[in-house]
């Protein structure tokens, strides 16, 4: 069950150096809700037998990190001129070496941490501070309104990934509660960037400077 | 009870959204705020009320908040009457609406026992505060709730992260992983040190985020100074007891677990670097909305401060957070008031606010005087029981800087509030028809009264349940 785990994992990390490396942000978008989706995967790989518990967290998470809330922010790009993250703090292949950099520096430092003996043969908690960091990534490099609202989705995923090793203490409500807190964050937040391209007539967050001491 | 205190303003809320009349919803607000000051009142004085599920219990941390949250809210509903009446041309739908669902995720925050519930509450209010900021739809609007959303939504995302770690340190104890704080008392002295000690970093940057302590504080300056001032003072006093009641359950399992002093090392620094930053940024500021957020900097300093010192600062910390609260609301109602009268927030336009509004600018004096320490309102009584706490426990050091800094505020703070108050109104100062009414001025008074009875004298219960908080932190029975 572990090795099938690993590999699902191995194709998160890919998936946080994709949306490391394109431009486009449609794109970015999509491999955001890819990851989602197979992160609402998760539970099946790791926890026996099948419940309907599980169903329950299972639906809704894929229903809504993979297809409600990438769908909301494509609606939201709709009527966006300039749909490419045209420069970037660092340039796209810099972020993906910074991005390898922080999956290393992620697995070495996973090493350090004392797990229980469950969970030291697998990649959760590497994987999870890895998406972190990238999440950390776009969120610090980028300046369309809906790359940095994707970083902190991806950000979102990686501690969801962590969450995974803690099941017995997030009940189904508060479980629920998370989601849905996530979801209508989103949802205000794609109001919020609609208002911004409607007022500065651009995505780019750099021309939000009226505010300063 | 707890029900009662969560899901009565959300169902006022759906009503509000369904009640067609824009001058007449507002109204709901002060019967909302109402009911829930009696039930809490009702709550406070039985103590078999307290108990509602295994998640929704009320100790005496809880009650604080509870406390302050409903009085504050009470007077603040008046006000806002008062406030939309001014604002008819706007729709008040969705701000009446999430106003009243603020309070009951508030309140959810104050009951909840299971650190993820808690989480979910916070992340809540963070959401429907958004809209309220929002409310005037100007370019500057936008931004401060774009930085505000953002700022806010990743700190607080910190603080899952963190809570994930504080329930995997429970783990380690052999146990099932828990987040009940119940659960996790009961194992403190077992927990992984490595990992509660990550959980608590990142617990403190992100709760501390919220409450905007230094420097992740980038948002509050943009946030109060856009948002209307009702919608300030209960982000000021409101919101951020709440981030601070959740700091106060993280500290409770460190002491719990043996670790007061790693704790409290980087609450002081956090508290200070707070209170400096407030410092240095209200010098000079020609913004009297921004200056008032930096002084919520600067008191959520004091009460990270108060938190590292411990021990004999704690009541006096505990107390501050029913003071601040309520002083931040006259502050913030009063320059509210001041704002509308003059149409403009600077300093260079704003001057002579005693003649145009007497009224609101002495209370907007009342509120300075009270918030920097000065005798004989509650907030000197705060600080000087911090003050004496730290000089007890043996910290002359972080005493010393406590009121060298408080002094620096007072300084900063009071060249702009003067600045405002006095003087003549300049002739380019716009002419709009706002002047004191009786609802946007009287709930203003009522705050200030309370903030100088807290100063002349603590009612013997309020005594009681700041002492027994004290207890129940530390730990003792």
């Amino acid at each position: 069950m572990n090795n099938l785990l690993n590999s699902l994992l191995v194709m998160v990390l890919m998936l946080n150096l994709f949306s490391l490396g394109t431009s486009r942000i449609v794109t970015v978008i999509r491999i955001v809700a890819a990851q989602g989706a197979l992160l609402g995967l998760l539970p099946l790989l790791l926890h026996q037998p099948f419940t309907l518990v599980m169903a329950l967290t299972v639906i809704p998470t894929i229903a809504l990190k993979g297809i409600a809330i990438p769908g909301m922010m494509i609606h939201a790009l709709r009527d966006v001129k300039i749909k490419r993250e045209v420069e970037p703090l660092i340039g796209l292949q810099s972020s993906v070496i910074l991005g390898a950099l922080a999956t290393v520096f992620a697995l070495l430092f996973a090493d350090q941490l004392p797990l229980t003996a469950a969970h030291s043969g697998a990649l959760i908690v590497p994987a999870a501070i890895a998406t972190v960091l990238t999440g950390f990534i776009l969120l610090t490099t980028r300046f369309k309104a809906l790359t940095q609202v994707v970083g902190y989705l991806v950000l979102e995923n990686g501690i969801f990934i962590f969450g995974m090793l803690l099941v017995e203490a997030m009940p189904l409500v508060v479980e629920m509660g998370v989601l849905l807190d996530l979801f209508v964050g989103i949802f205000v937040i794609c109001i919020i960037v609609n208002q911004i391209n409607r007022a500065f007539s651009s995505m780019d967050t750099r021309r939000m400077v009226s505010l300063k001491d | 009870m707890a029900f009662a205190l969560i899901f009565l303003p959300i169902l006022m809320a759906a009503l509000a959204v369904a009640v067609p009349s824009n001058h007449l919803r507002p109204w709901l607000l002060p019967v909302t705020g109402s009911a829930h000051l009696a039930l809490t009142l009702a709550t406070l004085a039985r103590p078999e009320w307290t108990t509602s599920a295994a998640w929704l219990v009320l100790d005496p941390l809880g009650k604080l908040v509870l406390l302050v949250v409903s009085l504050l809210f009470f007077f603040c509903s008046f006000y806002a009457v008062g406030y939309l009446r001014h604002r008819e041309e706007r729709p008040n739908r969705v701000f009446c609406a999430c106003l009243l669902t603020f309070l009951g995720l508030l309140s959810l925050v104050t009951w909840a026992h299971h650190l993820g519930l808690m989480w979910v509450a916070i992340e809540g209010t963070t959401l429907v505060t958004a809209p309220l900021i929002y409310f005037n739809h100007t370019q500057r609007s936008i931004e401060a709730t774009w930085k505000y959303l953002l700022v806010g939504s990743v700190g607080i995302a910190l603080a899952l992260l963190g809570t994930f770690f504080l329930a995997y340190a429970s783990l380690h104890t052999g146990m099932q992983a828990t987040l009940t704080l119940e659960g996790i008392l009961e194992h403190a002295p077992k927990l992984s040190k490595p990992w509660l000690h990550a959980a608590f970093v990142l617990l403190l940057v992100g709760y501390g985020t919220k409450m905007g302590l230094a420097p992740m504080h980038s948002w509050k300056p943009d946030a109060y100074g856009e948002a209307p001032g009702v919608v300030g003072a209960l982000l000021a006093g409101g919101v951020t007891s709440g981030a601070f009641l959740a700091l106060l359950r993280t500290y409770h399992i460190c002491l719990a677990a043996g670790e007061g002093a790693y704790v409290s090392r980087l609450l002081l620094v956090m508290g200070l670097f707070s209170m400096a930053v407030a410092g240095l940024f209200m010098v000079g500021q020609r913004d009297f909305k921004r200056m008032l957020a930096y002084s919520s900097v600067e008191h959520m300093g004091i009460l990270a401060l108060g938190l590292g010192i411990g021990g004999p600062a704690l009541f006096g910390t505990l107390f501050h957070v029913v003071t601040n609260g309520l002083t931040k609301g006259v502050l913030f109602l009063s320059a509210g008031n001041i704002h509308r009268a003059y149409g403009s927030k600077n300093t260079e336009q704003v001057c002579g606010a005693m003649r145009r509004l007497p009224l609101s600018g002495t209370l907007f004096l009342v509120g300075f005087l009270a918030i920097t320490g000065s005798p004989p309102f509650g907030p000197f009584i705060s600080e000087f029981a911090i003050l004496t706490g730290a000089l007890t426990a043996g910290r002359f050091l972080i005493g010393g800087l406590f009121l060298c800094l408080l002094l620096a505020v007072f300084i900063g703070m009071g060249a702009t509030v003067l600045k405002v108050v006095q003087g003549r109104v300049p002739a380019a100062a716009r002419r709009t028809p706002y002047r004191d009414s009786f609802l946007t001025a009287a709930p203003i008074m009522g705050l200030a009264l309370l903030v100088l009875l807290l100063g002349l004298y603590i009612p013997a219960p309020l005594n009681t349940l700041i002492g027994d908080a004290v207890r129940f932190l530390e730990g003792r029975p």
